[in-house]
């Protein structure tokens, strides 16, 4: 019995990331961008969707991979996190992968820098996708501990 | 069934009703004959248990049962209103509310146990309205009947040939009716050729646990392994497979001989809980069952332990999940004339939209102004219709204090009487929420501190009655609610004898203070009158909260008062929250806006004057010294070379009650009515922007909020 799950897949410095799709809104390309002080060094800043001001983090600075310019396929995937609405910068968003849970494994702990967020690996046709772990990429812990 | 749908329209009409209960309640109290009274609140205990049995929420329908029996009898007059029984009835609400609560946040029933509110409601019932017998005959006859079902029980246990001992476990099996599982006495008669019975039980045993729990076993698990049976063994198993699956199961395994399943019906179980819960006078003939059952307890405990801690574990695990769903939306009731006049705008607001396209095409530009000049009018009437929108009489947050009012005055032994008016006044949903608080603290402040002892007041040829009075008003662009009491009133002196003490204030200010400045010294944090620290009030942690509280929403607190006389604390709060009017303003390459509030000046001034004090950038302005805060610097703006060296600055000088700061920027833009966006929650650090705001091109900029530099 096989157990699909449906993933958004993104790139950021040419490898693939997943998120369940369960979390993402939107998809949106790049938007200007109010700097905010005093956040921690990853957020960008806010944004106006339609109205609305949802703050932006830039997914290579959180993952600590040097900064390159935002280009016309830069995205901004907007995720919904328990009551948290936050924008996340990639460098390009492809399609929605249906990867089946039984190819997923726990993630192994190489890469410094990401590994915390990457909690799986997931494959698809014969493709490597890097499942996060969304509460740990956003930093909910230690928003709620303030 | 999937009820949660419906969970939201539970909690809404609970509330209300749980609402009306309290104001009858009170009414009750001093009316104790009034059958219409009656006859309301058991209309309300059945609604809430009729609503509560659907959902499911058994504690809620428990209460609520035992409640309408009671009731019953008070309306037919077999029982008379009491005290005992108004306490009690109080104490139902109080659990009701706590159940409602815990089930809006987490979507459960909250873990107070209501059977010790259940018993006390089902004693009064017995006792005819008192809580202990007024009469000697009718506590032994409770006890008698007590010990008669326990023994039913038992005699039913063992005439169906099971030796296993259910009566000591009785909340686990409820539990696992409730939550629709199946728990099954099982016994287990192996194939008299068995040559490893351990073994063989160990594969029973094993079998069972991947589709249930095995919460106990006659003989103890320890005895089945030493082989310590005769040709079987019993096993009280909590499954979601029903008897007959679970019998194949058994079957299915090699060199079993027979195998009988029995489910328990939730009716055993009533029976059995009963006796737990009442203080048994014990009968020799259920000492004599219970001590055979005490040896295989106590070995039977080690497996059941285990059990339950297992349940316990899944409990909590239940609970977090629980509590990690979506909270339940909060709701606002609106008036449909509003709606509709929101409804009308709207389409105005289609209308001129389409003037203007059809206006740009032909180029017409004199009908294009008069289409802006109506589609200014048209957002102005759509704001104010939003507002109202939101808008929602204060009474809801007013009708708790009364009942906080009279356990108060209970518990001080004043006698105090809340009078309040305006309840019809509205506010913005938003400041519902948050005046609540700061109102409960100088509700209790009046009480506490204000008013005088009944003794002390006579003396003084005072009505042995406090009054606290609570208004509320609408004011222009304000609400006002005031809170007065007819008490001692506050003494200047007093007052500016502590805040010495305290050093919350210099002497220097004092000079220049009238009496009613002082009395608003209580304000200031670390202040308090209290010479010992009631529960309530006087911790010092009091009244500069709630002057915070009140300025967070915008609004001001102030405090006047006659010596003898009493004292009155005043709170205006702004009818509109979210649009305002700020001073939009350029920092390097950045915009940002000032409220207009704070601002007391806009002025420039050389680069040259300014000098350090104590480490502190001033300048003389206006004969005083005037704090400098450079704006980039705060806000982290990235650096730009050419604004470096300007020799005339701009400074908007912003003022937070006596405090007063200049803020230098880099240009003005303008002023702007602007709508205030909150930031969200995700961002936490930047304690100095006090939001965002969405500008004509679509680009947002941040609020800058004074009283933070101040």
């Amino acid at each position: 019995m096989s157990n699909i799950q449906e993933y958004v897949v993104f790139k950021v410095n040419e490898e693939s990331y997943g998120i369940d799709i369960k979390y993402v809104e939107n998809i949106e390309k790049m938007l200007p961008i109010t700097r905010v002080p005093y956040a921690d060094n990853y957020v960008e800043g806010v944004v106006n969707l339609r109205g609305n001001v949802i703050p932006v983090i830039d997914l290579r600075k959180r993952f600590s991979i040097p900064r390159e310019d935002f280009t016309d396929e830069s995205r901004i995937i907007i995720v919904n996190y328990k009551e948290y609405t936050v924008g996340m910068i990639a460098d390009s968003s492809s399609e929605v992968f249906q990867i089946d849970r039984e190819s997923v494994d726990p993630a192994p702990s190489i890469k410094a820098g990401s590994d915390d967020f990457v909690r799986e690996i997931g494959k698809h046709e014969g493709r490597i996708v890097m499942l996060i772990d969304l509460k740990k990429v956003l930093g909910i812990e230690s928003i709620e501990a303030e | 069934m999937d009820m949660s749908q419906y969970l939201e329209i539970f909690i809404d009409e609970s509330k209300e009703h749980l609402q009306h209960m309290n104001t009858i309640l009170l009414d009750l109290e001093n009316n104790t004959e009034d059958l219409n009274l009656l006859n309301e609140i058991f209309r309300i205990a059945h609604t809430i248990k009729g609503m509560a049995g659907t959902m499911g929420f058994t504690q809620v329908a428990n209460v609520t049962h035992e409640m309408e029996n009671v009731l019953h009898k008070v309306r037919n007059g077999e029982i008379p209103v009491t005290t005992v029984i108004v306490d009690v009835l109080f104490e139902c609400f109080d659990m009701l509310e706590d159940h409602i609560t815990s089930l809006e946040s987490t979507g459960q029933e909250s873990s107070t146990d209501a059977s010790e509110l259940v018993v006390k409601l089902q004693t009064i019932l017995v006792n005819k309205g008192y809580l202990t017998p007024v009469d000697g005959t009718t506590e032994t006859k409770a006890p008698v009947e007590e010990a008669e079902t326990k023994i039913v029980v038992s005699q039913a246990v063992s005439s169906s040939e099971f030796n296993l001992d259910i009566s000591d476990i009785g909340d686990v099996l409820k539990q696992a009716i409730d939550q629709a599982l199946h728990p099954l006495k099982i016994r287990v008669t192996l194939d008299e050729n068995c040559m490893l019975k351990a073994a063989r039980s160990f594969i029973v045993f094993n079998t069972l646990e991947q589709f249930g729990e095995i919460v106990k076993s006659y003989p103890s698990a320890e005895d089945i392994e030493d082989e310590k049976f005769e040709e079987g063994f019993e096993i009280l198993f909590i499954t979601n497979m029903d008897a007959e699956a679970t019998k194949l199961e058994i079957l299915n395994i090699s060199e079993i001989g027979d195998v009988i399943v029995s489910e328990i019906e939730s009716s055993e179980l009533v029976l059995s809980e009963v006796t737990e819960v009442e203080d048994v006078e014990e009968v020799e003939d259920v000492e004599e069952v219970e001590v055979e059952e005490i040896e295989e307890d106590a070995v039977a405990v080690p497996t059941t332990k285990k059990t339950s801690a297992k349940k316990a574990a899944k409990a909590s695990d239940e609970k977090k999940q629980m509590k990690e769903k979506a909270k339940t939306s909060k709701t606002v009731r609106v008036d449909i004339d509003r709606l509709d006049n929101l409804m009308n705008l709207v389409s105005e607001l289609i209308i001129i939209k389409t003037r203007l396209e059809v206006a740009e095409e032909i180029g017409d530009s004199s009908n294009m102004d008069d289409a802006v000049e109506y589609l200014e009018r048209i957002t102005t009437s759509l704001h104010d219709a939003v507002m109202k929108v939101r808008m929602v009489p204060v009474e809801r947050t007013f009708n708790r204090f009364p009942r906080m009012v009279r356990d108060l005055s209970k518990d001080l032994g004043k006698n105090i009487q809340l009078v309040m008016s305006g309840e019809e006044t509205e506010v913005d949903r938003t400041v519902i929420d948050e005046i609540g608080d700061p109102l409960i603290h100088l509700i209790r402040n009046s009480i506490d501190h204000g008013i005088e002892s009944p003794e002390d007041r006579m003396a003084v040829g005072k009505s042995e009655n406090g009054t606290v009075a609570l208004r509320a008003y609408p004011d222009g662009n304000t609400v006002v609610i005031e809170v007065e009491d007819d008490g001692g009133g506050i003494d200047p002196d007093k007052i500016l004898e502590i805040a010495r003490e305290k050093d919350v204030v210099t002497d220097r200010e004092v000079e220049m203070m009238t009496p009613h400045d002082i009395i608003n010294l209580l304000f200031r944090p670390g202040f308090s009158t209290a010479e010992k620290i009631t529960d309530l009030s006087g911790r010092g942690v009091g009244l500069d909260v709630v002057k915070n509280k009140i300025e967070s929403l915008n609004g001001t607190v102030e405090v006047d008062s006659e010596l003898e006389k009493g004292s009155k604390f005043t709170i205006r709060l702004p009818l509109t929250l979210a649009i305002i009017q700020a001073l939009m303003v350029n920092l390097a390459d950045e915009k940002y806006a000032l409220p207009l509030n704070n601002i007391k000046e806009i002025t420039t001034i050389e680069r040259s004057s300014i000098s350090m004090v104590q480490n502190q950038e001033v300048v003389l302005y206006r004969n005083k010294t005037l704090p400098i805060i450079r704006l980039s610097e705060v806000l982290e703006v990235p650096y730009k070379e050419e604004l470096a060296e300007k020799k005339e600055m701009i400074v908007v000088i912003v003022r937070k009650g006596e405090l007063e700061a200049g803020l230098v920027v880099d240009s003005l833009i303008g002023q702007q009515e602007i709508v205030i966006k909150s930031l969200g929650r995700y961002l936490t650090g930047a304690k100095t922007i006090a939001g965002a705001t969405i500008l004509g091109n679509g680009s947002v900029a941040l609020i800058v909020d004074p009283n933070q530099l101040l």
